[in-house]
């Protein structure tokens, strides 16, 4: 039955998570964008909370996802709607947190039952760009050689989300560069490993509460059991289109999350615009056609309908993972749309509320900045396009580059 | 949001029913309205005899109760935007005239009175198309549903009507108009006006788009009403007819929309330039699939919006941010859509020029194809 209001149990979540974001996160939100590179101590109490509550939500979770062919509303679901509040709380801060990321995606998708026990809730990394390779993550030139029980690993990554504080780094690498993307495996490396350096953090616009770091690896060993996934190169070129696709998938369980990031600051930045602008007697009642009303009105009523759009095709996309459906286009929509979306609601709060908007008296200016980055990491605007465009076109990546 | 609906999940899965309306509404489209669409553009009207096969859909009497001849099936405002959804995908314009005898049944249904729908209801149960239409618009710039020029007078013995209303579906012919008026000292009030009384006169329009539908505009000069032609015994619910309207008429603009996505989609695939499809170059293709996203986002809008008024709850919030997501986007949707024919899609022996056309209108209608 068509209906797309969100369970109570999913809006239980919600409602606790922003009670964490609003009273645990936000109030630390200037600071630690003031204090780029320092570790937000405040956050290891919001960690563990937010850890009691996944693993009482999950044992519910895996009992009605049990129930036959009936519809389900699982745990895509209540990681988009969970993610929404904590970023609207602060998403550099969130970005921040062990055991949320995209390096714990990975693990939890691919690993052997023993790398899930051993690394799945460890605070890790994901190490894929390079300096030279962005969004063709194909293209990587980090090695893995094989050297007897051991994998030796040579690279430079970069924009390493939390590198410097986890423990755990989930490294893509080729075995075989001349192979292509078929060749290329991802592995797990324990921080503190000889060869493996944080080399620098990078200073940034936006999001200054997460480290991004820059990590080389040189002739770094691991054991032989740390790649994740099999060590075998298929043998055939369509093997290996479909080893790196399985590879890839790992990004369609992602980006309805980093959807979610953009619906939590630019939700944020719509609750602050709307304060501030009903001091000033602006009072939206979503009555008169937008074309009827004050320019700021008729603004306000886009913004929050953009919004809305995301968020509906954020759910979406979340839903057909939870019941099994393949969903590679809609999770491209919903983060193409949202990021976008959250970009374009940042930007306009910043300009309806004038010079507070711009001013660091507020948080509308650090919403603005923090938004960019949400269209760009876990495939950018025009990577998402692509995805889209070659499913709706039935185009290979070879007619549509 | 603390109410309680222990039972409440996000699915948007179609019941049984709605897939098979689905299939035979799709069906419908193709065959009885999309290979007509042009040709009734470019008439003026739909051929003789369209409006008598959309009876055969039998979609006004489906909520009507069984006592009075009608399918006595729930309200449900979900399949009236499926439904409304697939016709549009055929034409605009003529899916509007197919439903907007179901705007008024709904409409008599939700705010009128016993002796009313007794009334009026089993003329709707004969399988026969009745042209029963809504009358809510008015003809000048900045013209806002909240207030109404159009106005009436009580009197001893019924009502005073004068006014112009404007963009009436099938206006010209109907059996039966909705007129939405202010009852002077009494707020917004409806009236049941049958055939075409003293001092009523209808102007065929001519219009940009929806050249199929016969838009017409009225004008009422004293025209005499008895006072069972008001619709009910209180106010009337003006908020909740515009809010329905606009969940048929976002429905209209995500069906137009699938339209324009369906066929720019196959013709950027087979036009060739520079020696390979068009589609191949990013510049049209991310059209093609910002065009697919802004589309399923309006499309669950107007969903969203719709479940909410099935469920009883609060929805005119969500259904004016989907009148406006709709409002944008389609005609963005429709511009992108000749853009990518280029001159061909200027020209008329495209539909998509006609789609523009119909599209534009989207963020203008108000008060017909109610839910």
């Amino acid at each position: 039955m068509i209906q797309l209001e969100i369970s109570d149990k999913h809006q239980e979540t919600f409602n606790n998570a922003m009670l964490l974001a609003e009273h645990m996160m936000r109030p630390y939100s200037r600071k630690y964008d003031k204090e780029e590179h320092t570790y937000p101590t405040e956050m290891d109490e919001v960690v563990k909370l937010l850890a009691g509550g996944r693993s009482a939500g999950s044992s519910t979770g895996g009992a009605s996802a049990a129930e036959s062919s009936a519809v389900v509303n699982g745990g895509n679901m209540a990681a988009v709607i969970g993610l929404q509040a904590l970023a609207w709380g602060d998403l550099g801060l969130f970005l921040g947190m062990p055991a949320n990321g995209l390096g714990n995606a990975a693990i939890q998708a691919v690993g052997t039952l023993a790398q899930r026990e051993k690394y799945g809730t460890s605070y890790a990394a994901m190490c894929i760009t390079e300096p030279g390779t962005g969004s063709d993550s194909a293209n990587i030139a980090t090695t893995a050689v094989r050297d007897g029980d051991e994998w030796v690993l040579n690279g430079e990554k970069i924009y390493v989300t939390s590198g410097q504080w986890a423990d755990t780094l989930v490294v893509w690498a080729t075995l075989d560069k001349s192979l292509g993307k078929a060749a290329i495996k991802s592995f797990i490396v324990e921080k503190g490993t000889p060869g493996c350096e944080v080399t620098r953090l990078e200073r940034k616009m936006g999001i200054r509460a997460s480290d991004t770091a820059a990590i080389t690896f040189s002739d770094c060993r691991i054991p032989a059991d740390n790649i994740l996934g099999s060590a075998e190169l298929a043998a055939d070129a369509e093997g290996r289109k479909k080893a790196f696709g399985g590879v890839m998938q790992t990004f369609d369980n992602t980006r309805p999350p980093v959807a979610a990031m953009a619906l939590g600051v630019g939700r944020a930045a719509l609750d602050l615009a709307s304060e501030l602008l009903t001091e000033e007697g602006v009072s939206p009642d979503y009555n008169r056609k937008p074309c009827n009303v004050s320019a700021v009105e008729a603004e306000l009523y886009r913004l929050e309908a953009e919004w809305e759009g995301a968020r509906l095709l954020t759910l979406k996309a979340a839903w057909m993972a939870d019941n099994k459906q393949p969903n590679s286009k809609e999770a491209s929509m919903c983060k193409a749309k949202a990021g976008r979306m959250g970009n374009r609601v940042t930007l306009r709060c910043v300009e309806l509320c004038q010079s507070l908007g711009y001013s660091e008296s507020r948080l509308l200016e650090k919403f603005a900045r923090d938004s960019k980055i949400i269209d760009i990491f876990e495939g950018t605007q025009q990577i998402q396009q692509l995805i889209v465009a070659r499913r709706i076109l039935g185009k290979s990546s070879s007619e549509l580059k | 949001m603390s109410s309680s609906h222990p039972d409440r999940l996000f699915d948007l899965t179609r019941t049984d029913d709605q897939r098979m309306s689905h299939e035979s509404m799709q069906r419908f489209a193709d065959s009885e309205i999309r290979s007509i669409a042009r040709s009734s553009d470019e008439a003026g009207a739909p051929p003789v005899g369209f409006y008598d096969k959309t009876a055969e859909l039998g979609l006004a009497l489906l909520s009507i109760p069984e006592a009075l001849g009608g399918a006595g099936m729930e309200r449900s405002p979900v399949s009236s935007v499926l439904n409304i959804e697939d016709l549009a995908k055929g034409d605009l314009g003529l899916a509007l005239g197919a439903v907007s005898p179901q705007a008024f049944v709904n409409t008599l249904i939700d705010q009128g009175n016993d002796a009313q729908r007794e009334q009026y209801l089993p003329l709707f149960c004969e399988g026969t198309f009745v042209a029963a239409t809504t009358a809510l618009m008015e003809p000048r710039a900045m013209f806002d549903p909240t207030e109404l020029h159009c106005n009436a007078i009580e009197e001893e013995q019924g009502y005073v009507l004068n006014g112009i209303k404007c963009m009436v579906p099938l206006g010209m012919d109907a059996q039966l108009t909705l007129v939405i008026a202010r009852l002077k000292g009494q707020g917004n009030a409806a009236f049941i006006v049958e055939g075409t009384p003293q001092g009523m006169i209808r102007t065929e329009e001519s219009n940009m788009g929806l050249r199929t539908l016969q838009l017409a505009t009225i004008e009422f000069t004293n025209v005499r009403l008895p006072l069972e032609a008001r619709l009910g015994h209180d106010e009337f619910d003006l908020q909740r007819f515009i809010d329905l309207s606009r969940l048929g008429i976002g429905a209209l603009a995500v069906g137009t929309c699938q339209a324009v996505l369906d066929y720019v989609k196959d013709y950027v695939n087979e036009r060739v330039a520079f020696g390979e499809p068009i589609s191949n170059r990013q510049s049209v293709a991310f059209m093609v699939a910002d065009m697919a996203t802004e589309l399923e986002a309006m499309r669950l809008m107007v969903w969203r919006a719709a479940s909410l008024a099935e469920q009883g709850l609060e929805f005119h919030r969500p259904t004016y941010l989907a009148h406006v997501a709709c409002g944008e986007h389609a005609m963005k949707i429709g511009t992108d859509g000749v853009q990518l024919l280029g001159g061909h899609g200027f020209c008329r022996e495209h539909p998509v020029e006609m789609w523009y056309r119909n599209l534009r209108a989207i963020a203008i209608l108000d008060g017909v194809a109610s839910a």
